[in-house]
């Protein structure tokens, strides 16, 4: 259990060398070792979705990857998000704009839930979703204060005002 | 009326922040993953402490070998009770024996354990994967005995004791209201209807689960432990005692916080060993709470049952209620509130949003080897307003009324209005908040659905919940439930700078709230100044001698309180000041609204606060004579006499689905008082939160037990947590009754979600289900009661709606 390896992992277009064990989650390196803090940890078994990054573009729950499985995967966290000047990008100011968080602790997982799949949306040209639909996406996480209705309500809106403006996203 | 400001309220501006729903000022960290919450510290060198639990309900504890442990690679120590020998956590009520039995709940179990989970040893090891390693190494051996895993089997003759002085496994057991003649009522009534209404054990689930950081600090000469908790003042005493060590020597803060809802306003024994150990090693330890843990060994909510029989009138006038109320409580009393917080909290509040003449009142709070519970959001209101919301129904039923109609013949409306249970209620719009519910739903058109769905066959149904919820809980009204620590007041701190900002603190503990934001819109209002310019600072021992936290709606109610009031004071010192820098009398001042003093004469005459503020540091010799250097205010604030009620009815229309018993919510709506309101976002995500947990209260979460004392959930596969799937959009609609003695007219919001929801919809559920002859009295309403009920085909009974 206490083999050790040297692994590369690229997280937010830089690359950090690591030595972990293999049962280190990924979770535990970007939060103890990268000190990216911004993924949490809900519940380590794969259902809350509070650690949830984009490995290749699509969310993960960093809690079931281990570290060594990342490797050659372009990581991306919540961290991510907001430009170098440290303004917010276009979700993030939505989920503040619609009260979409208060404890805050789902929320890095929601942000990057709804970075993903808005993504993927945008890569196949889906027209504006309904609210059903955001709330099927929001479902994946859980959230134990805002009842989700913000979460979906932010969501719902970024979808919308990217397909207006598409290239604005952040 | 307490009003601690002295001299009169001075800010000539009207309210330009109170009232408007300002960008949240917490979000902008939270939202860039730059919050800092406890996991996310990791000091040099910490270690990590896992703890051996127990794996077995009941038994003697008869040895422990941590030299296995010790051997595992990584671990560094483990120590079990004997070897930290703390002193035990023991929370009281003033109550004679026969009515309440103190437990000692040793900090780690020594000589017996009480539930699958209670913590036996600690291990601290390099990193939290060799502590667990050092865990599973562990050697402990009990003796099982017969587990008490419910009130049948607490309460049965000659069970086994889960406590050896706690008779028949009652720790508290009182009768606070038995109205004189109360049998002849009953003997009398036309109408009396009797009610057995049970809720689910529940887990109150904050997302971050519980966890200490320890570290020793020489230079400060304290013990710095940073832990996820509603109250470190308490945190701070209870440490202190069970380590035997001056209260000075421990400063307790608190770092961002995932949610708490309860379970983290009492004292867990993992902080008070985190602590110990931390000092032990002189080394920086901490503890994450892993979900597995959170679910089955940490605090527990909501077991309850309720007796009621209610005597009525003809025409639905209800005129006595009678209540046997058990409490399972668990293995422990929690401290600091103790197992008599539901008992007590059900006994004063049953008779609700109701006129009734005559009470009688039981409530026990019994011991058994579950783990213990926390005092989870609402506390005892979910569960005894479920039971009036059911009396009210089936009296209804059973008159052949409109359950609505009943309800309105009941409810208070002339206040303030002094009830049997001798508690005075301040104005509040129950009335009128059902009659609001009640058209929108009307007016929406679902009465005529769910009438159309039914002679389609569909089970739809319409609940409504009434009730009030007690929030500005002073120190008299505590009291009066005959606490030792006495809950009630907060103090707050206001300090401003030579540039013209302030520095609040409180003793309140933001974990979601937003208290940043509203306690800011609060002070810039008082003082005339911009939120920009005010900074909360909370949830660290050392900024403020006491305070009690946030629970029960308490933060606005009491701790916004004691901040305005602070406010206004240091409003009234910068006006001083300014007079007699302008030469004139302190009546001929006031704030301006824009950050500055100014001559009521003549506007055109003005000082800045930031002038003033320069006076008061850096050339004091231009103050006043009578006035002290430096420019700060404090204020405490306690609610009188028996504190504020917000009030709201909920109103609820499901659809039950045979073949897979689902309960699918159509429509919810809520309509809440809860007097002025300082943000209404905040606010509206207040209700909807807690009535999305209420909602997972009467339709999904329920830990139970097995006959071993084994929990049934141990991870989120078996804990069923509604998504947003589950949760439907909820319109929340708001009335405001200003209260008369808060000193924001805030009644506090916290709360009331999580109270109407679960009657809300259990209501519906039987409204749905009205043609099956079936009627449902517990909580959570299961898939397969629902399948059930609706392969039922009995005679309709009748309801008028
Ligand atoms: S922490 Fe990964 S899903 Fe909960
Ligand atoms: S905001 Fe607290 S868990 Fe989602």
């Amino acid at each position: 259990m206490h083999d050790r390896h040297l692994i590369t992992l690229t997280v937010n277009d830089e690359e950090h060398e690591v030595v972990v064990e293999a049962r280190r989650t990924l979770l535990d390196v970007l939060r103890h070792d990268l000190r990216l803090t911004g993924a949490h940890a809900g519940c380590e078994h794969g259902v809350c979705g509070a650690c949830t990054v984009l490995v290749d573009g699509a969310p993960a729950r960093a809690c079931l990857l281990f570290a060594v499985q990342a490797e050659g995967s372009a990581l991306h966290t919540v961290e991510s998000l907001a430009a170098p000047s440290g303004e917010l990008s276009d979700l993030q100011q939505a989920f503040s704009r619609h009260h979409g968080l208060q404890c805050g602790f789902c929320t890095p997982g929601f942000l990057m839930l709804a970075e993903g799949w808005l993504a993927e949306r945008a890569a196949t040209g889906a027209g504006e979703p309904d609210r059903e639909e955001v709330r099927e996406v929001a479902s994946a996480n859980l959230c134990r204060c805002t009842g989700y209705q913000t979460i979906v309500d932010a969501i719902a809106d970024t979808a919308r005002t990217r397909l207006a403006a598409p290239g604005e996203t952040a | 009326m307490p009003s601690p400001a002295t001299g009169p309220r001075s800010h000539a501006g009207a309210a330009r922040w109170v009232g408007v729903s300002v960008p949240r000022r917490e979000d902008p960290r939270l939202v860039a993953g730059r919050g800092r919450f406890l996991d996310d510290i990791d000091p040099p060198g910490v270690l990590h402490a896992a703890f051996v639990r127990s794996t077995v309900a009941h038994g003697a504890l008869t040895g422990i070998d941590l030299e296995p442990v010790r051997a595992v690679p990584g671990v560094v120590a483990a120590f079990d009770a004997a070897d930290l020998d703390l002193a035990d956590i023991v929370a009281l009520l003033d109550r004679p024996p026969e009515e309440f039995v103190p437990t000692a709940m040793p900090v780690l179990a020594r000589d017996r354990v009480r539930f699958v989970g209670e913590p036996v040893a600690v291990v601290v090891a390099r990193d939290p994967y060799a502590a667990e390693d050092g865990v599973e190494a562990a050697v402990v051996r009990i003796t099982a005995e017969e587990a008490v895993v419910s009130e049948e089997t607490a309460l049965a003759p000659g069970a086994p004791l889960v406590h050896a002085d706690a008779a028949a496994n009652t720790l508290v057991d009182v009768s606070m209201f038995a109205t004189e003649g109360i049998d002849e009522v009953f003997a009398d009534a036309a109408c009396v209807v009797e009610v057995d209404t049970r809720t689910g054990r529940q887990n109150a689930l904050p997302l971050e689960t519980r966890g200490a950081l320890a570290s020793w600090d020489d230079r400060d000469d304290q013990l710095l432990l940073q832990t996820c908790t509603q109250i470190p003042h308490q945190v701070r005493t209870l440490a202190a005692r069970c380590l035997r060590v001056d209260e000075r020597t421990i400063r307790v803060t608190v770092p961002d916080m995932g949610g708490g809802f309860g379970q983290k306003c009492v004292v867990g024994r993992e902080e008070i060993v985190v602590a110990a150990v931390a000092r032990r090693l002189d080394r920086p330890v901490k503890w994450i709470e892993d979900r597995r843990e959170s679910l089955t060994a940490s605090f527990l909510a909501r077991e309850q049952h309720y007796r009621t029989r209610a005597a009525f009138d003809a025409d639905g006038t209800v005129l006595a209620l009678d209540v046997d109320v058990v409490c399972d409580m668990g293995a422990y009393s929690c401290y600091p509130f103790t197992a008599g917080i539901e008992p007590l909290m059900a006994s004063a509040e049953m008779p609700s949003v109701y006129r009734v003449p005559a009470y009688r009142v039981r409530a026990r709070a019994i011991t058994t080897n579950k783990a213990p519970t926390a005092p989870y959001r609402g506390v005892s209101r979910p569960q005894y307003v479920m039971a009036m919301e059911r009396v009210m129904e089936r009296a209804a039923r059973e008159l052949g009324m409109d359950p609505l109609d009943v309800r309105r013949r009941n409810l208070i409306t002339d206040f303030p209005y002094t009830g049997v249970n001798d508690v005075t209620y301040d104005p509040g719009t129950y009335r009128e908040s059902l009659d609001l519910a009640e058209s929108t739903l009307r007016e929406e058109g679902w009465f005529r659905f769910r009438d159309e769905a039914a002679a389609q066959g569909r089970a739809v149904g319409i609940g409504f919940c009434c009730f009030s919820e007690r929030t500005g809980y002073g120190s008299d009204a505590f009291a009066k439930r005959r606490m030792t620590v006495v809950p009630g007041f907060d103090i707050s701190e206001i300090r401003m700078d030579t540039s013209g900002s302030v520095v609040v603190t409180s003793g309140t503990l933001n974990h979601g709230q937003s208290h940043e934001t509203t306690m800011a819109q609060i002070v810039a209002d008082r003082l005339g100044i911009d939120i920009a310019q005010v900074k909360l600072r909370q949830g660290d021992t050392e900024r403020i001698s006491y305070g009690w936290g946030t629970f029960a709606s308490r933060s606005i109610t009491v701790g916004g309180s004691a901040v305005a009031a602070a406010s206004t004071r240091l409003g009234v010192l910068l006006c001083r000041i300014a007079a007699h820098l302008m030469d004139v009398t302190e009546d001929d001042v006031e704030l301006d609204g824009e950050g500055g003093v100014v001559l009521r004469t003549d506007p055109a005459r003005r000082i800045p606060f930031t002038e003033i503020a320069d006076v008061a540091y850096l050339r004091s010799n231009l103050l006043p004579k009578d006035v002290e250097p430096g420019l700060s205010a404090t204020a405490s604030f306690d609610a009188p006499g028996d504190g504020t009620f917000s009030n709201a009815t909920h109103a609820v229309v499901v659809e039950c689905h045979a073949g897979t018993g689902r309960v699918e919510i159509l429509r919810y709506a809520c309509v809440e008082d809860c007097g002025v309101v300082i943000h209404p976002q905040v606010v509206d995500g207040q209700c909807r939160g807690g009535i999305a947990q209420g909602i997972a209260g009467a339709l999904f979460e329920e830990v139970t037990y097995d006959a071993n004392g084994e929990p049934s959930a141990a991870s989120f596969i078996d804990y069923k947590v509604p998504t947003a799937t589950e949760i439907p959009d909820i319109t929340v609609a708001h009335l405001e009754t200003p209260c008369a003695f808060t000193e924001n007219g805030a009644k506090g919001a916290g709360e009331g979600g999580t109270i109407g929801a679960p009657a809300a919809v259990l209501n519906a559920v039987n409204d749905a289900l009205r043609h099956t002859g079936v009627e449902l009295d517990a909580t959570p309403v299961h898939p397969q009661t629902v399948v059930e009920a609706l392969l039922r085909k009995e005679p309709a009974c009748t309801t008028a709606t």
